[in-house]
C-alpha cells in the first residue's frame, strides 16, 4: 500500500519523470496559489475517476473502454467545475479554461488505463492519491519558483520589500519552460550522482 | 468582416500562439517534434481536426443552449471530439489512403490534445455572442491549428540540430528541449506588441 502511494510521488512522478499533463503544469504555475488549486482539483478528479473506473472495470467492454473512461472523467471534471464556481470563486476565475481541460490531462486517462482498470477500488484510490500528491507537489515547486522570482511574492505575500526588481519573464510563458527545464536538470544531476555513488560502493 | 477575420487569424497564429503562449497542445509539441516531417504531418492533422471541431462544437453549443443544459458542455464536447477524430480516421483510411498512412499514428493521439478541446471552449467564450460566430469560430480553429503547426515545425528544426550537438550529460533529453522551447517562446513574445 505504502509503495503504491509513494510511487506517484517519487519514482513515477507524473510531471518530472513521466512528463504527463504538461499543459496545466506550464500554464497555471504563475503563482503558488494557482498551482496548488490546479493540483488539488486534478487530484480530486483523479481519485474519484480511479475509484469509479476500478469498480466498473468488469462491466466496461474492452472495445469502448477509452470512451467510457473519458465519460467518467468528464463527469467528475464537470462536478469539480461546478463546486469551484460555487465555493471557490477565486480559484475558478484564475484557472479559467484550464479547469474543463482537466478532462484531457493525460495523467488521469493514463492512470485509468494503466492502473485502475487492473486493480481493486482501494488500491486505485491510493494510486490516485499518490499520483495526485506527486502532481500537486511538482506544480507547487514550479509555481513557487516562478512566483518568488517573477513577482517577489509567495502566496501573494511580498518577500523582499520594495528594493527587489522582479524578473518578470519568469511569470511570462518563457519562464514556464525555463523553470521546468532547470528543475528537471537538477533532478537529473542528483539522480546521476546517486547512481555514480551506488556504482562506487558496489 | 474580412478585416475581422484577418485580425483573428494573425492573433491566433502569432500573438496568442496556442502552444507557446497559451500552453495548449504541449504534449504533442514535446512528443512528436523530433523530425520536421513528422511534425508537419501532426500539424496538418491538427489543423484539419481543429477546424472540424470548431464547426461541430458550434452546433453542439447551440443545441445545449436550446435545451438549457450548458453545464454538460465539457462532456458533450469531449465526446464529439472523440467521435470526430474516429470518423476522420475512418474517412481518410477509405478515401485518401496516402494521407492516412502518413498521418496514421497521430490521428488517435489528437483526441487527448488539449488544443482541440481548448479551441472549442475558447470559441464559445470568445465568439459565443458575436455576429457571424460560426465563420469566426471555424477561422479561429483553423488558424490556431496553423499556429500550432508553425510552432511545432520551427521547434522540430531546432531539435534536429540539437541531435548532433554536444550537450552536457545532465541536460540531455527533456531539460535541453524545455530550455529550447523557452527560447522559442521568448521569440514569440516579440509578436505581443502587435495590436490593431
Amino acid at each position: 500500500m505504502k509503495k503504491i502511494f509513494s510511487n506517484g510521488i517519487f519514482k513515477e512522478n507524473p510531471t518530472f519523470v513521466l512528463f504527463l499533463g504538461m499543459c496545466p503544469t506550464l500554464a497555471v504555475t504563475t503563482s503558488a496559489f494557482n498551482a496548488v488549486g490546479m493540483g488539488v482539483s486534478t487530484m480530486v478528479v483523479l481519485i474519484f475517476s480511479n475509484i469509479f473506473i476500478s469498480l466498473l472495470r468488469k462491466f466496461i467492454p474492452d472495445k469502448v473502454r477509452i470512451a467510457a473512461y473519458v465519460v467518467v472523467i468528464a463527469s467528475f471534471v464537470t462536478i469539480i467545475e461546478m463546486v469551484l464556481k460555487a465555493y471557490a470563486q477565486a480559484v475558478s476565475a484564475s484557472l479559467g479554461i484550464y479547469i474543463p481541460l482537466i478532462v484531457v490531462n493525460c495523467i488521469i486517462l493514463g492512470r485509468a488505463e494503466a492502473f485502475a482498470s487492473k486493480n481493486g477500488a482501494i488500491k486505485a484510490a491510493i494510486d490516485g492519491l499518490g499520483m495526485g500528491v506527486g502532481f500537486t507537489l511538482a506544480l507547487f515547486i514550479i509555481g513557487s519558483i516562478r512566483e518568488i522570482l517573477g513577482a517577489g511574492t509567495f502566496f501573494g505575500v511580498s518577500l523582499f520589500g520594495e528594493a527587489f526588481q522582479p524578473v518578470s519573464i519568469m511569470i511570462l510563458p518563457p519562464g514556464a519552460f525555463l523553470t521546468l527545464g532547470l528543475v528537471v536538470m537538477a533532478i537529473n544531476l542528483i539522480s546521476n550522482r546517486k547512481k555514480k555513488g551506488e556504482k562506487e560502493v558496489a | 468582416m474580412l478585416k475581422d477575420l484577418l485580425i483573428i487569424s494573425i492573433g491566433a497564429i502569432f500573438i496568442q500562439n496556442f502552444v507557446l503562449v497559451q500552453f495548449l497542445g504541449i504534449c504533442p509539441f514535446l512528443g512528436v517534434s523530433k523530425k520536421v516531417e513528422t511534425a508537419l504531418g501532426m500539424g496538418f492533422a491538427v489543423v484539419f481536426v481543429m477546424a472540424c471541431a470548431s464547426a461541430i462544437t458550434w452546433a453542439v453549443q447551440k443545441l445545449l443552449v436550446l435545451f438549457g443544459i450548458e453545464y454538460l458542455q465539457t462532456i458533450a464536447f469531449i465526446l464529439v471530439i472523440a467521435v470526430l477524430v474516429q470518423f476522420v480516421e475512418m474517412f481518410l483510411q477509405k478515401s485518401v489512403p496516402s494521407l492516412y498512412s502518413s498521418l496514421g499514428i497521430y490521428l488517435p493521439l489528437i483526441t487527448t490534445n488539449c488544443a482541440v478541446l481548448g479551441v472549442a471552449i475558447v470559441n464559445i467564450t470568445k465568439f459565443g455572442a458575436v455576429d457571424f460566430s460560426f465563420i469566426k469560430s471555424v477561422v479561429y480553429g483553423a488558424t490556431a491549428g496553423i499556429g500550432f503547426t508553425f510552432a511545432i515545425v520551427l521547434f522540430a528544426g531546432v531539435r534536429e540540430r540539437l541531435e548532433s550537438s554536444d550537450i552536457p550529460e545532465f541536460l540531455k533529453g527533456m531539460p535541453i528541449t524545455l530550455i529550447t522551447a523557452s527560447l522559442l517562446s521568448i521569440a514569440f513574445m516579440g509578436f505581443s506588441g502587435l495590436s490593431f
